[in-house]
């Protein structure tokens, strides 16, 4: 059985003034039903041009994406509605990816007008189905975004990439711009539909505690490049990459008797624009020597857990 | 003089707008002791930044309105000063972090110069002894003094933000306001920016009032917390209190909804509902809407504050009972 | 939770004029601006005279119940010429600012919808066009084209392309880049579709705001080109062109100058303050 959703060496550089930007550069992964991939990295790691770029908001540079086994980096035009059916996304600012002049009920229905498969009772019957579904009372239908809440707006937001019945989600940080309150809610709600559902989701976050409870794999991306993915639990027990260790070692714990002793970086970020052929993440590494200037290769180093990084073996 | 830098007592600060009242900050008391870091915790809207901005008097009035309270600073009351006595308190005395390190640098001057200008404000000193002594301050923040002559469009998020601290602790402060001085940044950035921070408070000796909705922040850096809710400190003690023993239910319900790292449970446990309006707050229990354990009582008269342990201050009427 | 009903859907004009009613110098403009228009429109109504009837034996009747406020020098009553001037400088403030307006949200959104070397050239195009003042271009136009209302409309229509060009462009730009409009992508809506309901509605709010403002300053403009005799003809009145008239006699009879000139003043201050009570009402974030 093929994967739900395979990307092969995807690329995506943009041109700019100085050279080509290498927002993603070669990433390859797979992605099975009922699954979630979580996608973590710094600002600029290239992680939501991975996402807009799988979905086919941005078109590749290179490489390849399949959807259900059917190579879809160049789709027809009736490829790509079918396609955009079975895939959806779901942004991280609930405020500007709703329209403010559409209203709740409007934002909803949208997609399902576009479909044109159902007649005007049955779409409004399925809007009502959807508000439920995301937990938005009825009495908010003609409400407009900006009388409502960050949490309240992000459920229009899940209702509206619901409404096509996709089978896989890009989640683009659907939880930063919220309260760890209402951050809950929401997560539990994306829990829910996906056993429902049976829906997968590639999970894009900079916060490592909820890709880590949300996800099953996990790929770390520095750079536009994939520096590590494995099993959420065996990243978390046994990161092999330095710069994955140092993410870890950076995530702020809530617990006053387990200040860890944390890896402080140094350095700056190298430029993605026109990036030299070695590693990354060299300048602010504190392992660098010879080897690290020629280009990484990918190794698995225990059962599904990858690496791209020539001395993984002598920094445990 | 007591050994309390700064003592908050019973603050209230409305906004006033065409058609409502917004009851920003209800009632708010405080103490920061000399050397203390405390940390503010609070979800969006809940009145952090207000507190803070009351500290300094750099409240837009109107529509903000200070309705009651006094804020005493080495024992005077901040709210009687002058603007003019007020303006050599403020950042000489009392120094602020703002949040977005992008927008608190003025972006067409020299980053050093910003710096140097800062101390030559407060200080009658000569602009060579300036200069010198914001290249000791940039070096301080870990940013090498060749950088003097630098625009802040040529730093990264993270350097900005150092930048901006060194700005802060320019006249050696004894009161810095962070308000969540890391939010913006990536963790690995946070992670040096925090390290810094407890690096140059040890140094310097300054009282810190650390703003932030991350407890992990507030694990990591605070000896004490306040936890807010709409305008009011639901909870207030030392850190190893609120950590080890939260006694209100919303901080309890804020540690519950976060994702741990070592759990294997598949959900979450979030706060039900919503923060109440502030345009409409109930009379009773600000939180009791989304307690579990409210009862008729809670929804009719605000709770008092009860001492659950020595300097443990709970505005809950169960805490204390074992049941909360 | 308590049942609450459903909330009403709210027009989104309802929704301008209940935030527009807090501004209250923008509903005085605003029933200004009615106020002229009635007058523009039942102008053969509420003059006491023709706008051409002479009374050669009463120049510079000072203000009487026969002439409200006297004569000219050819003994037409300045009241009724007054009223008749209000429908030339309307019709000059709307017509050319709707044709400017036209022309000029469609390069815009052209130029800030497909961008690319479209954008460039139209771009550098205006940046040409805009190098002209734009009164020497009306002079010029009013010139080629010969002097009359029709020319100074088109004239002024013309020069004020650029800025609303410019301003659509603008707009479109900032909006084309909302997560909302990826969003309406990810669900299959067609180019058309983005821009009709989810880049021209969130655009437009500006525009109407400048659009209102141009009505006010293409009047004014109609009023200069009148003033130097390249707009509107003798006899028929209009308010730059009466001051025109004045300006000979502007030592013994200034009133001539001054109640054409109080009409423009007023007739534009009102659209300027209403564009700007618009500005803070179409602001769908500023509510509450």
């Amino acid at each position: 059985m093929s994967a739900l959703v395979e990307s092969r060496n995807l690329k995506k550089y943009f041109k700019t003034g100085g050279g080509a930007l290498h927002a993603v550069d070669d990433i390859s992964f797979t992605l099975d039903e009922g699954k979630t991939l979580g996608v973590v990295g710094e600002s600029g790691c290239g992680k939501t041009t991975l996402g807009r770029t799988i979905i086919h908001l941005l078109e590749p540079t290179d490489g390849q994406v399949f959807f259900e086994g059917t190579d879809i980096t160049k789709p027809s035009k009736q490829e790509l509605i079918t396609l955009r059916e079975n895939m959806q996304i779901i942004f991280q600012d609930p405020y500007s990816s709703l329209n403010p002049r559409m209203s709740v009920s409007e934002s909803i229905t949208e997609p399902l007008m576009l479909q044109g498969k159902l007649d005007k009772q049955a779409i409004r019957a399925e809007v009502r189905q959807l508000m439920e579904t995301v937990g938005i009372a009825e009495r908010f239908e003609n409400s407009y975004p900006h009388e409502l809440d960050g949490g309240r707006r992000q459920r229009i937001g899940i209702a509206r990439a619901l409404a096509l019945r996709p089978k896989f989600i890009v989640c683009d940080e659907p939880v930063s711009a919220l309260d760890v309150s209402i951050q809950a809610q929401i997560i539990n709600l994306m829990l829910d539909l996906q056993e429902e559902r049976g829906l997968a989701y590639m999970f894009v976050t900079h916060d490592l505690s909820v890709v880590k409870y949300i996800s099953d794999d996990i790929l770390v991306m520095y750079l536009g490049q994939m520096v590590e993915k494995a099993p959420s639990d065996e990243l978390f027990q046994n990161p092999l990459h330095p710069y994955t260790k140092a993410l870890l070692s950076a995530i702020p714990v809530p617990d006053i008797h387990n200040r860890k002793k944390r890896i402080i970086m140094q350095g700056e970020i190298t430029s993605p624009i026109n990036p030299k052929p070695g590693c990354r993440f060299m300048a602010r590494c504190q392992h660098v020597s010879k080897e690290c200037h020629a280009p990484q290769l990918q190794e698995e180093a225990s059962a599904n857990h990858f690496v791209a990084c020539c001395k993984y073996k002598d920094i445990l | 003089m007591t050994d309390n830098l700064l003592e908050i007592r019973d603050l209230a600060v409305e906004y006033h707008t065409d058609d409502a009242v917004v009851h920003a900050v209800n009632g708010v008391n405080l103490s920061v002791k000399r050397g203390e870091t405390i940390g503010l915790v609070g979800e969006t809207g809940a009145g952090k930044t207000t507190i803070a901005r009351s500290i300094l008097r750099i409240l837009q009035t109107p529509p903000a309105k200070f309705c009651g309270g006094e804020i005493l600073y080495n024992g005077q009351d901040i709210m009687t000063l002058s603007e003019r006595e007020m303006r050599k308190i403020r950042g000489n005395k009392i120094a602020m972090i703002f949040q977005d390190p992008m927008t608190a640098l003025n972006p067409i001057e020299k980053v050093g110069f910003q710096i140097a200008e800062a101390i030559k404000l407060h200080n009658k000193i000569t602009k060579p002894e300036a200069e010198r002594r914001a290249c000791d301050m940039l070096e301080t923040v870990g940013i090498p003094m060749e950088r003097y002559n630098e625009y802040p469009h040529q730093f990264s998020g993270g350097m900005k933000q150092r930048v901006v601290i060194a700005m802060a602790l320019a006249c050696n402060p004894e009161l810095l306001l962070a308000d969540e001085p890391t939010t913006a940044l990536d963790v690995t950035i946070q992670a040096q920016v925090l390290e810094m921070m407890q690096s140059l408070r040890e140094k310097f000796g300054a009282s810190v009032v650390l703003i932030t909705h991350d407890l992990g922040v507030v694990a990591d850096s605070c000896d004490s917390v306040a936890v807010i809710y709409a305008g009011e400190i639901a909870e207030y003690g030392t850190a190893e209190h609120i950590f080890d023993h939260p006694a209100h239910p919303y901080t309890v319900g804020l540690f519950n909804s976060l994702p741990k790292l070592n759990s294997t449970e598949r959900r979450l446990k979030p706060i039900k509902g919503l923060m109440p309006d502030p345009m409409n707050l109930p009379k009773g229990c600000k939180f009791c809407d989304r307690c579990q354990n409210a009862t008729d009582r809670c929804a009719e008269a605000p709770p008092g504050v009860v001492e659950v342990s020595p300097g443990h201050l709970v505005k809950c009427v169960l805490a204390g009972r074992g049941d909360a | 939770m308590q049942e609450q009903k459903v909330r009403k859907k709210k027009s989104r004009i309802s929704e301008v004029w209940r935030q527009l009613k807090k501004n209250k110098i923008a509903v005085i403009s605003l029933w200004v601006i009615v106020f002229v228009v009635l007058v523009a429109i039942f102008a053969p109504l509420l003059a006491p005279y023709s706008y051409e009837q002479q009374d050669r034996t009463d120049p510079f009747a000072p203000p009487s119940v026969k002439h409200l406020l006297g004569t000219d020098k050819m003994g037409r009553d300045v009241f009724s010429r007054l009223i008749w001037g209000s429908r030339q400088s309307l019709q000059i403030g709307a017509v050319s600012t709707a044709i400017s307006a036209i022309v000029g949200i469609m390069i815009g959104a052209i130029a800030g919808y497909y961008g690319g070397w479209l954008d460039n050239l139209l771009m550098r195009l205006l940046d040409i066009y805009q190098s002209i003042p734009m009164f020497l271009l009306c002079v010029t136009f009013a010139a080629v084209l010969g002097p009359s209302l029709r020319n100074a409309v088109i004239a002024i229509g013309i020069s004020m392309v650029p800025g609303f060009a410019r301003l659509m462009r603008a707009s479109i730009l900032s909006i084309r880049e909302m997560e909302y409009v990826e969003a309406a992508k990810s669900i299959n809506a067609s180019g058309g579709r983005i821009i009709r309901k989810h880049i021209i509605p969130n655009a437009i709010s500006p525009l109407i705001v400048s659009i209102t403002m141009g009505v006010g300053s293409s009047a004014l403009a109609g009023a200069g080109l009148s003033f130097i005799g390249l707009g509107v003809q003798p006899p028929i009145p209009e308010w730059g062109g009466m001051i025109s008239d004045a300006r000979s006699i502007m030592r013994a009879h200034g009133e001539l100058a001054l109640y054409p000139g109080i009409c423009v003043i007023i007739t534009v201050l009102a659209f300027n303050l209403l564009g700007d009570g618009l500005r803070d009402a179409l602001d769908p974030r500023l509510k509450n």
